[in-house]
């Protein structure tokens, strides 16, 4: 890292701004590093995050959408809930801000190499999950993997994230795209239902699988049944936490779910890490 | 390691000598009559015979309030909004007669602070590097006291560059570090019948440590049993979650980082937090991890006494009982402690 300050962020320019869902409260930004040799020092792996800053409004967590087969701008998707995110909503093309990481642990995707890959993804939280699709499906990386399938379900069809790489990979990717709605509505001609009724219908194989499961935590309560009655075992399958968070190198103490630092040591756990530690999540 | 002899009257020289490299703090007498931590004018206003400060040293290395760096709060200026680090410590600083317990506190956080090379706080790094930690071994320890249950003791070294044994009229001043015996080179060497006295002075001092607490079934212990156990139920009831104990504490290192303008001056700093408070752990959403009063107690204990003691090895306290002292509602650590160790855990 720069200065070797870890809590300096690199300065970053909004490169590009787009209101991501029809209700408005998600949107995403590209960013682009100021300093060519800021964006060849944030080197990151699908599944990490990084701290937006943005001076005197201070700093949110946010995972890294884009994936490194991209280039050297950043994606993040975010909602506006505190703050700091609405006041970046605010923010326009063009705008110095800060980005400070990247952050965490990525997907285990060196132990997922050989192996199927399922992914449910539910709502927002399919942000890094995007990160691992375009990863696992570039040329380099898409051999090293079996089959891909992806769930990934939003209240309407106007709240899903992504949709001209979603359509994208339905014609052009060899991944198993399912995508679903909570509700029938006009025009819609895919899965209808909530992520874990699409698991439990297309009924993914355990065997020589692993499963990244991302969602908000009623989606993360009832897939779990599913999975266990389809023979998934703990250590397939990966999840991603969210806590509070200021530092997000594992110092500041807040975000901790036992021993552990969510910011450092996660976000990505497996449920067999998980199944052993409290629930301060 | 070497044992050197000043005589107290000569305290003087070695100030001065201080003086030319660093900025002295002291433990020293307050108007109020309490001892507290202030910086040093002469030699006089030294305290050879107190407990311990109410409050810890922690802030030498880590400030209550601490600018991190600051920022140009314009974004119609080129070089607005980008921030900027702020310097580190102008002048090193010394800090004399800090007791052992308080040494080895931030021995401790250095594990934590500086873990590896993406987790390098440069704020704590800097001053960790430009301080001077000049002990005092404790002759009479409080009833608050454990120091010796958790890897700790009235003459622990492990974290000071020197250490000083009161023995009435001279110092025993053993060197502990290549800064330490820089500081004593022109001293004479501390005679047997000193080193003898020093000998002795520490085992009686051990001795007089007479609160004590087992740990070795909280450490063979999984974290799930421990946080499940009903004690917690219990222990936490009269507890305000004030957050005066992560106040005093010596080891107690989370913080908070805000930023703050004024017109067009902008800055980032950190300030010290407390996992007391319900703030410490809410999300945006409204959800909190740590929602109820019980989640935060038992978080202030499982950290200090098995998470940080099975992620890093060091145990989490130092034993100096500050925060039984200063608790409004009598909670005693070494009790809390205590229920953890149980044999039957309930």
């Amino acid at each position: 890292m720069r200065n070797n300050n870890p809590y300096l962020p690199y300065p970053v320019r909004i490169k590009r701004v787009e209101i991501a869902t029809e209700d408005r409260s998600l949107r995403t930004f590209e960013l682009e590093f100021l300093h060519q040799e800021d964006a060849d020092a944030f080197r990151y792996l699908p599944g990490q995050f990084a701290e937006l800053s943005v001076p005197g409004y201070g700093e949110a967590p946010i995972g890294i959408a884009s994936s490194p087969t991209e280039g050297d701008t950043l994606l993040f998707t975010v909602s506006k809930a505190g703050l700091l995110t609405s006041h970046l909503h605010s923010m326009s093309e063009g705008d110095v801000m800060g980005v400070r990481g990247p952050l965490g642990k990525s997907y285990p995707l060196q132990e997922m190499e050989g192996k199927n890959v399922l992914i449910l993804a539910g709502g927002y939280a399919v942000t890094t999950l995007r990160s691992t699709m375009v990863w696992l499906l570039h040329p380099d990386n898409r051999p090293k993997y079996g089959d891909i399938t992806f769930v990934y379900g939003a209240r309407t069809p106007g709240m899903i994230l992504y949709k001209e790489l979603l359509e994208e990979w339905e014609t052009n990717s060899d991944a198993n795209i399912h995508l679903t709605i909570d509700n029938e509505a006009p025009g819609w001609d895919k899965h209808v239902g909530f992520v874990p009724q699409i698991a439990e219908k297309i009924e993914p194989s355990p065997q020589n699988a692993m499963a990244l499961v991302c969602g908000p935590p009623v989606m993360i309560k009832f897939t779990q049944p599913v999975l266990d009655k389809q023979g998934w075992q703990s250590d397939q399958i990966i999840m991603s936490l969210e806590n509070r968070m200021k530092c997000g190198i594992g110092i500041c103490g807040r975000c901790n779910v036992g021993p552990h630092y969510v910011c450092k040591d996660g976000p990505v756990f497996s449920k067999a890490e998980l199944d052993e530690l409290p629930k301060e999540y | 390691m070497q044992d050197k002899i000043l005589d107290k009257s000569e305290v003087d020289a070695l100030l001065e000598r201080l003086g030319s490299e660093y900025d002295v703090y002291a433990p020293l007498r307050d108007q109020q009559g309490s001892v507290e931590w202030a910086a040093l004018d002469s030699s006089s206003d030294l305290v050879w015979d107190f407990s311990n400060t109410g409050v810890s040293p922690k802030r030498f290395v880590f400030p209550q309030t601490e600018c991190m760096m600051r920022f140009n709060n314009r974004s119609d200026d080129p070089e607005g909004m980008i921030m900027k680090q702020e310097q580190g410590l102008q002048r090193q600083q010394a800090l004399l007669n800090i007791r052992p317990c308080d040494a080895k506190a931030l021995k401790a956080l250095d594990s934590i602070y500086c873990r590896d090379q993406t987790s390098n706080d440069v704020y704590w790094r800097d001053k960790r590097e430009k301080t001077l930690y000049v002990g005092l071994a404790c002759k009479s320890p409080c009833p608050t006291c454990f120091c010796t249950s958790v890897r700790c003791g009235p003459h622990y070294e492990e974290g000071l560059d020197i250490l000083l044994v009161d023995l009435g009229e001279r110092l025993l001043v053993r060197t502990l570090s290549e800064k330490g015996a820089e500081l004593a080179s022109n001293l004479s060497d501390a005679p047997d019948e000193a080193k003898q006295q020093a000998a002795q002075q520490k085992e009686e001092a051990e001795a007089a440590v007479r609160s004590q607490v087992g740990l070795e079934n909280i450490q063979s212990r999984g974290i799930m049993e421990l946080y499940e156990a009903p004690m917690w139920d219990r222990e936490h009831e009269s507890c305000l979650n004030c957050g005066v104990c992560t106040y005093v504490c010596p080891t107690c290192h989370c913080f908070d980082i805000q930023d703050e303008t004024q017109g067009e001056h902008g800055r980032r700093v950190r300030n010290w937090d407390t996992c007391m408070s319900w703030l410490f752990t809410y999300h945006t959403s409204g959800h909190n991890p740590r929602g109820t009063k019980k989640d935060r107690f038992r978080q202030r204990f499982m950290h200090k006494f098995k998470y940080m003691p099975y992620k890093f090895d060091v145990i989490g306290c130092v034993g100096c009982g500050r925060c039984t002292q200063s608790c409004p509602v009598n909670i005693d650590v070494t009790e809390v402690v205590g229920e953890m160790n149980e044999p039957d855990l309930n």
